[in-house]
């Protein structure tokens, strides 16, 4: 039996990947929005729904971002209304490993758990510094080299309390020291599924060491087997088999009539992502300085990136480029060679969709990926809210499933089991 | 006038069936809201998220979760609440409670207890910032103008900049103005040490009799709402519900008897000036005689009438949120 590919989907997030200027964009904040993706996830059989989380709006010349979607509901509270019109979706939530307790959140997590029949899954995130501090009690406490150890820390704690189920504990730690009594029986997973997206060494171990699945940023072949490789030959040092860490890519899509007309409809898709405003924008972040009186239309700065990675032009957001100044340089020789202008070579750079082209190209993609082991499935980004699924779901999953690489009914009720985990 | 009619669910049950079950039932009954029962030190399920499991499964009721103010992050409350009252369409209220408990203070282990005026202080600290936040975003932010680009008119967001002894908030809020604008606040108070220090708009109180209860609406700030809570075994046979009443004791009036019985007693609280009642229900089929049997014998006696307002804050006659930076900004 070939690989079986684990879909999800990610409600469009707070960045220029959701097209909030198309006619067919709705709310990013009623209900009845996340109600349709889910809806349509769970049509579509996929394993999971998947849900960010905000702690601060971005910021970008000290100013509140306002060129991309703003705003979005409150994670967990959003996941509890959805268990209540879907039956089998996964529901999975991030939630930040700093700016939660860990009583709390695996409260929070058993409650969500058992409310939606064994349904729950954190994707545990760390941030650190000042600025989101500003919004919680403690503010900028944690240092940038803690973050992973709190993280570790806290799944650790959480695994700790729901294995008590609802009994005693005491856990002493470098970060947390509590005790007392649990107050959730064993939830039906046991342990809600736990997902990690960070991608340096530090988070790919914390990851090998106690994640289920991956929510990783490697979409180009050759990249992605390589991260797929990196991950799993980590995981023996842990007693764990390879199959026991899901390597899941969030990837975009385009689909059309042919592989032209889906060309056409992600060049039209990207011309909406980068408006001439958030081209600016996006370049600002390589260049970490105001560019605002550059034309998107002309050319690109002779001058070099300012390098101050304490004081970035956009705060919010998790830094994108490792050296500034070679990308700046690979991006001016592009322009020069391409004859591009600021907006163009925007468009040309920055989140290209990954898979363009008919259904049947599509699916054959897909599956390649999960048979060559680039990945063992894919977290679905859609550019529209709330329908941006629905052409994947109605033509992609069909042919996937026709090749017998993915689920025609649910098998299993809980989360863990959709994903073959233990 | 007739009273506004709520109910207490104190189950601790993790079964999301048991929750639908009851909620439903106040539901169909048209009870003005339930609140659900929490605290960090209890087996039970978190409340927030047990109210926002049964939002998209009922139409009129409205949603009072219990959340702690002590140990919590106020900006986690603020969006928790506001995405209640996103996804229930405007039903989601607040009852704030403070934790004076070691034991729960040694669970989430950041610090030691403080006393009950510290306790009142951060809690009130707490609903400012909950309800700044909620003012965050003015009801229009949200602009899509594709000539200029921009998705929102970041003018009509604000920083809170709340800075306090207990913590502070920059603000704004991550989740756009609830529909309710402000969402409905309450506390269960039992002396005037929090009346003129939280700003809430209703008052859970547990007056004995009529005369107590008078005497509580009178010393509670005009412009409050005030529920007086009633424990309530009921049962078409007085000697029953006697009987399953055994030695139970209570913050609140213990009510033992007939539907009919009950509606003499809320008949007889009534003049005392009160909004609303809001009955705990004594034990199991408690809750199910209450919306077949008592709610019926209040409508007959014009005691209670269901509300056609869609908001909670409609319900009870709350004035419409006015957003606070959007006053002071036009001023």
């Amino acid at each position: 039996m070939p690989k079986q590919i684990i879909l999800a989907a990610h409600f469009p997030g707070v960045n220029n990947t959701t097209v909030w200027s198309d006619p067919d964009s709705g709310s990013q904040i009623d209900f009845s929005s996340f109600e349709h993706l889910a809806r349509t996830a769970e049509r579509g059989r996929f394993d999971f729904f998947f849900l960010a989380e905000g702690l601060r709006l971005r910021e970008q010349r000290g100013l509140i971002h306002d060129l991309d979607v703003v705003g979005r509901p409150d994670t967990l509270t959003v996941l509890a209304a959805l268990a209540a019109v879907t039956e089998h979706l996964g529901l999975a939530g991030t939630l930040n490993a700093t700016f939660h307790e860990p009583y709390e959140l695996a409260r929070q997590l058993a409650t969500l758990d058992h409310l939606s029949g064994g349904r729950a899954a954190w994707n545990v995130v760390t941030s650190h510094g000042a600025f989101f501090g500003e919004n919680f009690r403690r503010g900028g406490f944690l240092d940038h080299a803690d973050r992973y150890r709190r993280a570790g820390e806290f799944i650790e704690a959480a695994r700790t309390l729901w294995d008590t189920d609802g009994g005693d504990f005491a856990i002493r730690s470098s970060q947390f020291d509590i005790h007392g009594r649990f107050g959730a029986p064993r939830s039906p997973q046991g342990h809600p599924v736990i997902l990690q997206a960070g991608d340096s060494a530090q988070g790919r171990e914390l990851a090998a060491r106690h994640a289920d699945a991956i929510f990783s940023r490697h979409h180009r072949l050759e990249d992605a087997r390589q991260f797929y490789r990196d991950v799993k030959d980590r995981l023996p040092a842990y007693g764990r088999r390879p199959d026991s860490l899901k390597i899941i890519p969030g990837v975009s899509y385009v689909l059309g009539d042919t592989d032209a007309d889906a060309q056409e409809k992600a060049h039209h898709i990207r011309r909406q992502q980068v408006s001439p405003q958030t081209a600016i924008l996006l370049l600002e972040q390589l260049w970490n300085q105001d560019l605002s009186a550059y034309d998107p239309d002309g050319p690109l700065p002779t001058a070099d990136p300012v390098l101050d990675e304490d004081d970035t032009i956009i705060k919010g957001r998790a830094g994108m480029f490792p050296d500034r100044i070679r990308t700046a340089n690979e991006w001016r020789a592009l322009a020069e060679a391409k004859k591009l202008s600021i907006r163009d070579l925007v468009i040309e750079v920055t989140g290209r969709q990954n898979f363009i082209g008919t259904a049947a190209r599509v699916a054959e993609q897909l599956d390649e990926y999960v048979q060559t082991d680039a990945c063992d499935g894919f977290i679905l980004v859609p550019h529209l809210t709330p329908a941006g699924l629905d052409d994947f779901v109605d033509q992609v999953v069909p042919l996937l499933q026709e090749r017998g690489v993915f689920r025609t009914e649910y098998s299993s009720t809980t989360l863990r089991g959709h994903l073959g985990l233990a | 006038m007739t009273l506004r009619i709520a109910v207490a669910l104190e189950d601790a049950s993790f079964a999301a069936a048991d929750w639908i079950d009851a909620v439903r039932q106040a539901d169909r009954a048209r009870l003005d809201f339930v609140t659900f029962d929490d605290r960090f030190g209890r087996q039970g399920p978190d409340a927030v998220l047990v109210a926002a499991r049964v939002a998209p499964l009922t139409r009129h009721v409205g949603l009072i979760p219990v959340a702690t103010t002590t140990h919590t992050e106020p900006f986690h409350l603020s969006t928790s609440l506001a995405t209640l009252d996103h996804v229930s369409r405007g039903r989601a209220g607040w009852q704030v409670r403070v934790s004076a408990d070691p034991a729960e203070a040694a669970l989430l282990g950041r610090r030691e207890p403080l006393g009950a005026d510290e306790l009142l202080a951060e809690a009130a600290d707490a609903v400012e910032v909950v309800r700044r936040l909620w003012d965050s975003w003015e009801d229009d932010a949200i602009i899509k103008d594709v000539a200029t680009g921009r998705f929102i008119d970041r003018d009509k967001l604000h920083y809170i900049d709340f800075d306090g002894t207990y913590f502070s908030v920059k603000g704004p809020s991550i989740v756009p103005r609830p529909p309710q604008g402000q969402p409905v606040v309450a506390a269960l108070t039992h002396g005037p040490q929090a009346w003129e220090r939280l700003d809430v708009d209703v008052y859970f109180v547990t007056p004995a009799d009529v005369s107590s209860a008078a005497g509580f609406v009178r010393r509670i700030p005009a412009g409050k709402l005030v529920f007086a809570d009633i424990v309530a075994f009921l049962d078409a046979d007085q000697e029953a519900a006697i009987r399953r009443r055994g030695a139970t004791t209570s913050d609140a009036a213990v009510f033992a008897g007939t539907p009919a019985e009950l509606a003499d007693l809320i008949a007889g609280w009534q003049p005392a000036g009160i909004a609303g009642i809001r009955l705990r229900p004594g034990g199991p089929g408690d809750l199910a005689t209450i919306t077949a049997d008592l709610v019926p014998e209040l409508r007959r006696r014009g005691l209670f009438e269901p509300s056609t307002a869609t908001t909670l804050r409609e319900r009870l006659g709350l004035p419409a949120a006015v957003n606070r930076y959007q006053e002071a900004a036009r001023a």
